[in-house]
């Protein structure tokens, strides 16, 4: 089964690095107030300024 | 107009939308396209005759050209036009290289013409979900590198600190995409039209399985996941129900998934503890997918009766149940004793067509409608009624589809394993595939009707266009604690 000598390293390999991406995401307080940003985005709706695109 | 939004309009700019118009229009016309092709062989598999022996229109052909149409021109438009309006409005700010995204919209739209030529012409790598020869595949990394670098230059030019949860989907899809794509297109060419893939029997199916289920997992899940997130709150206008929650079913769907594959392998040469351990998996996703899935659905919590009301809440919550079937009903036909009865039937389609149809489609066409709208300065598609028509004849269609393929996946499981008491078997294939027709002239009847409600959108987006006109709007600015 020479394809898993491709296919599980390359998992061992992606499961770090989501490991480092999820390790930056805490570190850098992405996670830190949660509540907060689940309604951010009901409110960042301004309306449209006119209908006129170039 | 507030004061407020002028003001965002004059220091701030506008949104790159110009993009997301052309792939949510794209999406449309390709949704139309690809069901029909869908309804043809639905037609062909019940009437053998309508293939009309015609080489470019026969079965075999045109099952790839259904199958691209609706993962990658229908679906893909999609994908492309939700995540640059998801990724602009979350990060408050426009696209990063706006002409770069141009070229993804131009570069796609060929991958897809390219697609629509070479398959009914019989120019295949026979890999399923990744049939197209080696040149495509070249044009596809590029278009696919180009998006990678839109969508995260635009994360990183973000004006909002937090990354939403929806663009972390977005972002796991985009580059589980790119990977699974360069690993298993990996094939030595003969000439323009032909080539080998780089790996052999078995090792073949193994590396083409774990692309094709991660291509499930990431392509038609993940991506999906990130309209769901972002869609369902603005529509309901509520947040997540856990926005806690959603974290948590974005990481561990993401450090589950890669390894589900080899349950396509089930009882072939493929190593057994291979087999087992894609069972495992598969079974494991079951946990995250159903975080994901209530998480969604109890965003209506305490405001059930907007669904009542709401053509397109329906659209998205409904998707979500279908969502919460279809990752039951796959980990269960994972386990190797349910596989043995369930591979090779109709079944099998009967279950990629619930997620497919159900899940992936009716997500779809509920963020559409809330999208297409909102681009052509408009506040609701020209329809409201139209959009209730469609989402009850699209129900009625899945429901027939897939209860049809499920009686026809068990008796044709049944049949196949019936032996004498002197060990022959009791039917032969094709008293199955007699026994099967009734059920393909259903499926056909519920394909006819999917496709219907796709027809009556396709109006429905015409009107709404006719009578907007493509909308600027403005990106607004940032309160310093967020900046």
């Amino acid at each position: 089964m020479e394809s898993l000598w491709v296919l599980i390293p390359l998992s061992v390999g992606l499961i770090l690095v989501i490991l480092a991406v999820f390790g930056w995401a805490v570190h850098r307080g992405q996670f830190d107030d949660l509540d907060a940003e689940g309604e951010r985005i009901l409110t960042d709706d301004p309306p449209a300024v006119d209908a006129d695109q170039p | 107009m507030s004061n407020s939004a002028l003001k965002a309009a004059s220091t701030q700019g506008v949104y790159s939308d110009s993009v997301v118009r052309l792939f949510a229009l794209a999406a449309v016309l390709w949704g139309v396209v690809g069901m029909l092709v869908g309804v043809i062989i639905a037609a062909q598999l019940t009437w053998p005759e309508l293939n009309f022996g015609i080489s470019f229109l026969s079965y075999g052909r045109l099952r790839p050209l259904h199958t691209n149409a609706v993962i990658f021109a229908f679906g893909g438009c999609t994908l492309f036009a939700t995540s640059y309006h998801v990724v602009q409005r979350t990060c408050q700010t426009r696209l990063f290289a706006p002409k770069l995204a141009m070229f993804t919209f131009v570069g796609w739209q060929l991958v897809i013409l390219a697609a629509a030529i070479t398959l009914p012409l019989g120019m295949t790598q026979g890999k399923e979900y990744a049939e197209l020869e080696w040149p495509i595949d070249l044009l596809i990394a590029v278009v696919w590198v180009s998006y990678a670098i839109v969508f995260f230059g635009t994360i990183g030019m973000r004006k909002v600190r937090h990354i939403y949860v929806a663009n972390w989907f977005f972002g796991a899809f985009i580059i589980a995409v790119a990977l699974l794509h360069i690993v298993n297109s990996a094939a030595i060419p003969v000439s323009l039209t032909k080539s080998y893939s780089a790996y052999a029997g078995v090792q073949d199916a193994m590396i083409q399985w774990w692309y094709g289920h991660n291509a499930v997992g990431f392509f038609l899940t993940a991506g999906f996941l990130g309209m769901m997130y972002y869609y369902i709150p603005k529509q309901a206008e509520r947040p997540v129900y856990s926005y806690r929650l959603s974290i948590v079913h974005f990481w561990a769907l993401i450090f589950t998934y890669m390894w589900a594959g080899p349950h396509h392998l089930h009882y072939t040469a493929l190593p057994d503890w291979a087999q087992s351990i894609g069972m495992i998996f598969s079974l494991v996703l079951l946990a995250p997918s159903w975080g994901g899935m209530i998480n969604g659905i109890m965003t209506l919590s305490g405001a059930w009766h907007k669904l009542r009301d709401d053509p397109i809440l329906k659209f998205l919550i409904v998707s979500l149940s279908f969502y919460g079937m279809s990752t039951f009903e796959g980990p269960m036909m994972s386990i190797k004793t349910v596989n043995a009865l369930s591979h090779y039937t109709d079944w099998t389609v009967g279950h990629v067509h619930s997620g497919a149809l159900g899940w992936v489609g009716l997500i779809s066409m509920g963020s559409l409608y809330y999208l297409i709208p909102r681009m052509f300065g408009r506040t609701t598609m020209y329809s409201v009624r139209a959009i209730e028509t469609h989402f009850w004849v699209a129900t009625i269609g899945i429901v027939l589809y897939i209860a049809a393929m499920w009686i026809a996946g068990v008796m044709q499981g049944l049949m196949w394993r019936a032996v004498n008491p002197d060990g022959t078997l009791v039917y032969t294939f094709v008293e199955s595939v007699k026994a099967t027709f009734p059920y393909y002239v259903v499926r056909l009847l519920g394909g006819v009707l999917y496709l219907s409600g796709m027809l009556i959108m396709a109006w429905n987006v015409v009107m709404t266009v006719r009578s907007g006109k493509p909308a600027r709007a403005p990106i607004p600015l940032v309160a310093p604690a967020h900046a």
